[in-house]
């Protein structure tokens, strides 16, 4: 796996907000075929922010830097024209399309393939991967619990036949046998050769999965490494994992972390 | 009895005609958020399209009629394109403006071409011919319009519930982000529901010429109807629409037989009024909720 081919390359973006927020400086990141990479962060490092970018879904940007997708580039491109390229995008906060019903919903991830490409077949791989799909094929799908749209969402992007999978925060809000079952699934995804970038601030399950790890902070990436190697790291485990820390109240109050690479 | 008859069949024949108007509204705000003032004016510009195509080019009706149905789709899809996608970031109020001076635009088009003089629209259908049933009196253009107005309902709910492109432009509007995600092409579906709703208008134009004659205002009424019945109906609801021109139609029509011809409009607003304080959302709306 560690000489496979490079897919998705980002180097050094710089992405700004009306022109004038800028929230990425200088990050570079590669997703290699066949490998799960997640993107650990806490909130308001600009995760979601970069996938927005490679998915060319904030007006012009990014300012500078490139996206390449399979050897093309991705800037300045419809994300629509992205999206046909083979990358599936689940965005935060599941975006399924409330008053469809499920069945519609997963039809809407087929849109773009040829009507000869066993749809039929993938949607079968689809309801035997998530079961409560099939039984609430009939339901709009704003009705379903948050973590039947989540799993709608990462069915309808798989629907695609992706490339690659960018899932943006998959655990939000799910309950933890739920999350469990997204990372189970995540990693089967990735078993049947789905490269996946994987976002998420449950770092413990994600580097879990992931094979290579990076660490977002204030739009900087200050950490990478495969993801055993991240999760020895004394910083990750401090900040991201909850693992060391100061056993006496006392000494809580007075501690300090110390990030080695800020 | 045989005069309220008279009056709802009256009523029903005006307000599918209003209905066709109130559903072009509503299909352009239900995908892409914006109330086109320039409706009814895009849909006398077609009106008179195929009153050249009919009078000078002497063409058969079924031809003139698809040819200005092809222009007003050409036009709607190209007004999209050219002015309001490049204006897309602008805000509500903004976009409003443009599609009111659109509505100027077209207007003067209109006057400038085709004159402001009244002309008699020749459709197939006869005004003065008249069928009796059971004491109710209707003439052959108000059943023609009645049939045509379903059909044309009919076939617009089967193109948005049953096809794949209608899947499409439900998708993108209930959530544009997700469904460019998904590699379905926005612009071209709203470039298409632009181009939809305006030829919609257009055979409202075409429908009501025989009735109101030909003039460059001739839509301002209807096309204040449609838009009452689209907002009683519910601004996003298409069975909403459909309703809402329906009632406001028949209420008209009793309201103008039974107390007053004069006021019949002031009655209509009325009503509206009266509804929208009852169910601020329309009769068919959903409720006011922020989507997340």
């Amino acid at each position: 796996m560690a000489d496979s081919k490079s897919l998705l390359n980002v180097s050094n973006i710089e992405t700004a907000y009306y022109g004038r927020l800028t929230v990425l400086r200088g990050v570079s990141l590669e997703v290699r075929q066949g490998h799960i990479v997640t993107l650990l962060g806490s909130n308001g490092a600009g995760k979601s922010t970069l996938l927005k970018t490679i998915m060319g879904m904030i007006p012009d940007q990014p300012e500078k830097g490139a996206v390449e997708f399979a050897g093309q580039r991705l800037n300045g491109r419809d994300p629509e024209d992205i999206a046909r390229l083979g990358i599936g995008y689940v965005l935060e906060g599941r975006g399924i399309f409330p008053e469809l019903t499920v069945e519609e919903n997963l039809r809407l991830g087929a849109y773009t393939r040829q009507s000869g490409t066993d749809i039929a077949g993938d949607l079968a791989r689809t309801h035997a991967l998530f079961p409560i799909l099939q039984e609430r094929r009939m339901q709009f799908a704003g009705t379903l619990s948050g973590g039947e749209q989540q799993m709608l969402a990462i069915a309808r992007a798989l629907l695609m036949r992706p490339r690659l999978l960018m899932l943006d925060e998959p655990s939000l809000g799910l309950a933890p046998r739920l999350v469990a079952e997204i990372f189970r699934v995540i990693a089967e995804i990735n078993r049947d050769g789905t490269s996946i970038l994987l976002v998420e601030q449950n770092a413990r399950m994600a580097l879990g999965v992931a094979h290579y790890g990076y660490v977002l902070e204030s739009g900087r990436l200050v950490l990478e490494g495969p993801a055993k190697e991240l999760v020895e790291n004394p910083n990750v485990q401090e900040l991201y994992l909850g693992v060391r820390g100061e056993l006496s109240v006392k000494g809580y109050k007075r501690y300090k972390i110390k990030r080695r690479w800020a | 009895m045989a005069l309220l008859g008279q009056y709802l069949v009256g009523g029903l024949a005006t307000g599918s005609l209003y209905a066709l108007v109130a559903l072009g509204i509503v299909l352009l705000y239900r995908s892409s958020r914006v109330l086109n003032f320039a409706h009814g004016d895009l849909a006398t510009f077609a009106t008179f399209v195929a009153f050249t195509l009919l009078t000078t080019f002497r063409l058969p009706f079924t031809m003139a009629t698809a040819g200005s149905l092809a222009v007003a789709a050409v036009a709607g899809a190209a007004f999209y394109l050219l002015i309001l996608r490049p204006t897309r970031d602008a805000t509500l109020l903004g976009i409003i403006v443009i599609t009111l001076g659109l509505a100027l635009v077209v207007n003067g088009a209109v006057v400038q071409i085709w004159g402001t003089e009244t002309k008699v629209f020749p459709f197939p259908l006869s005004d003065t011919k008249v069928y009796h049933l059971g004491g109710v009196v209707i003439s052959q253009v108000s059943i023609g319009s009645f049939l045509a107005g379903l059909v044309l309902m009919g076939l617009l709910y089967l193109l948005v519930q049953r096809t794949r492109i209608g899947l499409a432009m439900r998708a993108v509007s209930q959530n544009l982000v997700a469904a460019q995600a998904l590699g379905i092409p926005a612009k071209k579906i709203f470039a298409l529901t632009w181009g939809l709703a305006t030829a919609l208008g257009a055979c409202a134009g075409i429908l009501l010429a025989p009735v109101t004659f030909l003039d460059p205002f001739m839509m301002v009424d209807p096309f204040l109807k449609g838009f009452a019945a689209a907002v009683l109906g519910g601004i996003d609801s298409m069975p909403g629409a459909v309703l809402g021109g329906l009632v406001l139609g028949v209420a008209e029509s009793l309201f103008g037989g039974y107390v007053s011809v004069k006021f019949k409009t002031t009655m209509a607003f009325l009503i509206i009024i009266g509804v929208l304080i009852v169910r601020p959302e329309g009769m068919l709306g959903r409720e006011y909720k922020r989507r997340v």
